[in-house]
């Protein structure tokens, strides 16, 4: 299985509320809530961090849950997420996040 | 239950201020009939100071953001505040005329994020638009850029207020807000002035307009359920909150005074003098409109509309007292259900006075005096 790379859209809202991100498509206005789990995902959607990366660094020690189980899971998780296009997932690195989160939608 | 709802539940919980509605200037190219506002500049804040408190919301955990005005577009600066505020994360929403729209600023919203634009109208017909607006050539510049919103992909939304001067266009306005592709919405609240003149409350329409309006399944969904006659209360409605004013959300002014609501002119604190969570947790004014309960309203606790009324504390506070009736809702409430509020009975009246407005203008000179 290749690596994926994940990477938050530029056309969303998003905040942290209790524990859970609040996450709404400007687009479309899809509202979303991310649990725990989640959330140590998408915080760490950076484009350049392999997605096996940010399972085995922020999820597995945190939650404590088998690498391949929640390798399982994020990548579900993900693929759900990019259908809705509040997630870009990518087989190689998504640069320049910072520039597009600033500005296009 | 909508997740949305959830979350707000979770805010109200946790004391976040989900919501804030902040107003960039009061200075607008309209001059609206029925505007609350003082138009003058008396010292708004500076792009710094803006984006010094949407920082602060942020930290705070604000999530919705409306910017608002006057006309949001007067401020050279808009854009920038608006990529500043979507920079940080904000689900953002603007309340404008549009007047200022052209395709470029239609292009800029779209490209910074912006969910959503709402746009003031209040007909289809140009002559009795901008009579309200006193602003010639006002409906054809604010149709043109409602089209090049649209044309952006944008979600639009016109927000009609329904008044004398426009009492038998509202179907029109609707019809032309389905021939745009945008939303809808009408409202028959007309405000006092924020400085207490309750002068312009002479332009509401008169209340017996309001059955047609409040029957019309195109506004209001199911009319059924929407005008039912009320049940009665249980505790959990006694125990309930009035709204989400001080609760969840708040309005942030342009010389950076904090109010419970946009609608609810309490003073409760400046930015320019605190920082925004020292008087979010510590404003004795928001700690006492947290502390009513609907069991704690005066006439209304015992009111058989207490838990479907759209009583609104701000325009109770306007009336001389938060805790108190909102005239103008029991109004509502009456020419919904058909059926007299507390407030009413205990005025002797089966349904509401022909003239309540003058009521209100003899109530105002206190309340003048406590602003």
């Amino acid at each position: 299985m290749n690596n994926l790379y994940i990477a938050r859209s530029s056309a969303i809202a998003s905040r942290v509320l209790a524990g859970e991100t609040m996450v709404m498509s400007v687009t479309d206005s899809t509202f979303f809530t991310l649990n725990e789990v989640a959330t140590a995902i998408w915080q760490a959607a950076d484009g350049v961090t392999p997605l096996t990366d940010i399972v085995t660094r922020s999820v597995c020690p945190e939650f404590e849950i088998t690498p391949q189980e929640a390798l399982t899971d994020a990548e579900e998780f993900v693929r759900e997420l990019a259908t809705h296009g509040i997630l870009q997932v990518s087989e190689q690195p998504i640069p320049n996040q910072d520039a597009a989160i600033a500005g296009a939608a | 239950m909508s997740l949305m709802y959830e979350m707000n539940e979770k805010a109200f919980e946790h004391g976040v201020p989900l919501s804030v509605h902040l107003d960039v200037t009061y200075r607008c190219n309209e001059r609206c009939v029925h505007c609350y506002l003082d138009h003058d500049d008396h010292g708004e804040m500076t792009t710094g100071e803006i984006k010094g408190i949407l920082d602060q919301l942020a930290e705070a955990g604000t999530f919705l953001l409306t910017f608002s005005g006057g006309e949001v577009f007067l401020r050279r600066d808009f854009l920038e505040l608006v990529a500043y505020a979507r920079k940080l994360l904000f689900n953002v929403k603007v309340k404008t005329n549009a007047v200022m729209i052209r395709e470029h600023e239609a292009q800029e919203l779209r490209r910074l994020g912006v969910e959503q634009i709402q746009i003031s109208v209040y007909s289809h017909r140009a002559e009795v638009h901008d009579a309200i607006t006193k602003l010639p050539g006002s409906w054809a510049r604010t149709t043109r850029a409602i089209r090049f919103l649209k044309e952006q992909g944008l979600k639009v939304t016109i927000a009609n207020v329904l008044m004398n001067g426009n009492l038998d266009d509202h179907k029109g306005a609707q019809a032309l807000a389905h021939d745009l592709g945008v939303t809808y919405t009408l409202d028959p609240t007309v405000s006092p002035k924020m400085d207490g003149d309750h002068s312009i409350l002479n332009l509401r329409v008169p209340g017996s307009v309001l059955p047609t309006v409040f029957h019309d399944a195109s506004l209001v969904g199911n009319v059924d359920e929407y005008c039912a006659a009320p049940s009665t209360p249980g505790e959990d409605i006694l125990n309930g909150i009035p709204c989400s004013a001080g609760h969840t959300s708040c309005y942030i002014t342009p010389y950076a005074d904090v109010f419970p609501c946009v609608q609810f002119p309490l003073p409760s604190g400046n930015l320019r003098q605190q920082k925004f969570m020292d008087i979010w947790r510590n404003s004795s004014q928001l700690a006492d409109v947290r502390s009513i309960r609907a069991r704690d309203l005066t006439t209304c606790s015992g009111c058989g509309h207490v838990g479907t009324c759209s009583r609104c504390p701000g325009l109770a506070f306007m009336e001389g007292d938060m805790r108190g009736p909102s005239t103008a809702d029991c109004e509502k409430s009456f020419y919904r259900t058909g059926l007299p509020s507390e407030n009413m009975r205990r005025q002797g009246l089966t349904m509401p006075a022909p003239s309540p407005m003058l009521q209100l203008v003899q109530i105002a000179p206190a309340l003048v005096q406590g602003l």
